[in-house]
């Protein structure tokens, strides 16, 4: 069973008399433990997709399976704790809470979840080690670079473990260094501890980093093929 | 989600905008502080209205000319004539109204009275000896007036202590003559500073013989009051019916809406002004109240920014998984905060300001005003600011909470 499976997916936004067909029957499948990027131009509905795919916006046409359930049967409550739970977001602007340290700020999903409170201190700590910020741990994000901000992005995505993290645009106010090492823990996280990794990106380097390549375009899949010369963050190396 | 946390992030809410927090809950503030002065305020004169009619003692029974005042235009009744000698002695014949110790007549003038070229206006009260236990007081001076100068329509005065200062200074006064309306009076005996009892400030009045009062000041033969001493306190409502029942048949009257005459008891004054007091509170503390609704539509209008410039945070909390309960917990929380510090603060703020009004007021009013901080009003006033921030809250609550993740992350 693959973990996400998209059949015929449709959003068509309507603002009273216009409609716009942002998605327009958009089908392929992820595997548990896959790196995926969507690229497209913008416009092309690849936010749109990540926005259903993550449960934030409903589809309007097609179907999305998640775990072999279809998206539309999902409650509002359990919507709330899949969210909560199975995915992980990262965001480009990094959506940090101000005047909150990093510790509470990563701390955040625990605080919807059914993890027992004498845990989240615990779990919040090794989220912020294993993007290697321990020694920001009791700053606040006023006094961190974009890089260091996108990192707590991370720790917050990862620290309830969840079975996806959704990345959209990451890297894409950050610098070349500062996006670079984003990659490499996404990098990581995904070959070393097999988190399922959904990628959004305009650019093509950064794209080359996912394992595959799902381009999108005017709402329909243009093309889905695999990185045949994978890019490593760690090293700058093209993987043979 | 943790209460804890809830706590910690409203707080923290809160505390990232501290300056605008504090000018919301000005209204609240201002409310609850006028809600605690007012209660207090009332409280203070109730207490001490009640502490001078208890002065009076709860064996005494007076009985007035007239019908029961109840409203304005019945003023006029005090002045009716129709408790005479004759009433009187009907009242002290034991086989009409049984269990009363002694009855004191009393008629008030208001006379000027001067020494020389001191003059004061006073109220003269005309009475009898048995005053003094009425009123609890005496001559710490000289003597009372007596049964004699009673019978003799003599002219002796007691001066109050007020009365005596004003015509004397500290000049000796026991022995002198004083004028009061061109008729000479010897003064015969002094009253200590006692202050107010009942309605009466002792110190502010003349005592002299109601014969002498009667014949020479008012030229008049009924009384303004006959005041009854009860043998107990159990006795006072028998006294009362049979009062009624006596003055009723001497004159002639079968429907008591008729009556010419009404019966005070200290528990009958204790009520009524209890109710005074209680309608006069209700209707300052309700304009106080206005201000808390002007208050609480200013909290909603705070807590409605508060939504829409957090609607990033809101959206963010969302794609973690917060369900709309918990982000309507959040701002629903943050409100009663918000209203609950404002309440705490009034109170506060309201104690220091009563605090400041007993004692300008003790010096105004002259007695022992008694400052009263209110448990259950700052008990109530807490509550009533925590449920206006709950019920303004509601709202801009519901507006975070049902705002889509999406839109509140695209938010700019």
């Amino acid at each position: 069973m693959a973990l996400i499976e998209l059949t015929n997916l449709e959003k068509v936004y309507r603002q009273g008399e216009v409609e716009t067909r942002a998605l327009r029957g958009v089908s392929f499948s992820v595997e548990k433990g896959e790196f995926v990027a969507i690229m497209g131009p913008s416009g092309s509905g690849k936010s749109t997709l990540l926005h259903i795919l993550g449960f934030l916006d409903p589809p309007t046409g097609g179907e999305y399976l998640f775990q072999g359930r279809s998206a539309v049967s999902y409650g509002e409550d359990e919507i709330s704790h899949i969210r909560n739970r199975k995915l992980g977001f990262v965001f480009q602007a990094f959506n940090l809470l101000p005047r909150t340290t990093v510790l509470d700020n990563v701390m955040l999903p625990l605080l919807y979840s059914d993890v027992p409170e004498r845990e989240w201190k615990q779990k919040a700590t090794k989220a912020v080690e294993a993007v290697g910020l321990s020694h920001r741990i009791h700053h606040e994000p006023a006094q961190l670079s974009g890089g260091e901000k996108q990192r707590v992005a991370i720790a917050r995505a990862l620290v309830t473990d969840p079975e996806v993290i959704f990345a959209d645009e990451p890297t894409g106010n950050l610098d070349s260094k500062s996006g670079k090492a984003i990659m490499e823990i996404l990098q990581e996280l995904n070959d070393k501890q097999g988190h399922t990794i959904i990628l959004i990106t305009h650019e093509t380097y950064t794209a080359e980093h996912a394992g595959r390549i799902i381009r999108i375009k005017d709402g329909l899949v243009e093309s889905d093929r695999l990185v045949e010369e994978r890019r490593r963050a760690d090293t700058d190396s093209l993987l043979k | 989600m943790y209460l804890r946390y809830t706590l910690k992030t409203a707080f923290s809410g809160l505390r990232r905008n501290t300056g605008r927090s504090l000018l919301t809950i000005l209204g609240i503030v201002i409310g609850i502080t006028a809600i605690m002065i007012v209660l207090s305020v009332g409280e203070g004169a109730e207490s001490l209205i009640l502490n001078q009619v208890s002065a009076l003692g709860a064996q005494t029974v007076i009985v007035e000319p007239g019908r029961q005042p109840s409203g304005p235009a019945d003023f006029a009744e005090i002045f009716t004539d129709s408790l005479k000698q004759r009433e009187r002695e009907a009242l002290e014949n034991p086989a009409n109204v049984r269990g009363v110790d002694f009855v004191v007549p009393e008629v008030i003038a208001v006379a000027a009275l001067s020494n020389e070229s001191e003059t004061t206006r006073v109220n003269v009260i005309g009475t009898a000896p048995d005053i003094q236990e009425i009123l609890a007081i005496s001559a710490n001076e000289g003597t009372f007036i007596t049964e004699d100068d009673v019978r003799q329509a003599a002219s002796s005065v007691v001066l109050g202590a007020t009365v005596k200062e004003d015509l004397f200074g500290s000049a000796p006064a026991l022995g002198k003559k004083i004028k009061i309306k061109g008729r000479t009076f010897r003064v015969v005996g002094l009253i200590d500073p006692t202050g107010q009892v009942g309605f009466l400030n002792v110190d502010e009045i003349a005592i002299i013989p109601y014969t002498t009062a009667q014949r020479y000041l008012l030229g008049i033969d009924h009384f303004n009051v006959l005041w009854l001493h009860a043998e107990s306190g159990e006795a006072v409502s028998r006294v009362v019916r049979d009062v009624e029942l006596t003055l009723r048949e001497l004159h002639d009257i079968d429907d008591p809406e008729k009556d010419d005459f009404h019966v005070v008891t200290q528990e009958d004054a204790i009520e009524s002004i209890g109710i005074i007091t209680t309608v006069l509170t209700a209707l300052l503390t309700s304009v106080a109240a206005i201000s808390l609704v002007v208050g609480g539509v200013g909290i909603m209008n705070i807590m409605l920014v508060s939504v829409s410039e957090r609607t990033r945070e809101i959206g963010l909390r969302k794609a973690v998984g917060a369900r709309n309960e918990d982000i309507m917990a959040q701002f629903l929380i943050e409100a009663v905060m918000l209203t609950g510090i404002g309440g705490i603060v009034g109170i506060v703020l309201g104690a220091l300001f009563s605090f400041i009004a007993a004692l300008i007021l003790a010096q105004v009013v002259g007695t022992d005003w008694e400052f009263i901080f209110s448990i259950t009003a700052a008990v109530a006033g807490l509550l009533v600011a925590s449920t206006i921030g709950l019920v303004f809250g509601i709202y801009p609550a519901r507006q975070a909470a049902q705002k889509s993740p999406i839109e509140a992350l695209r938010f700019e």
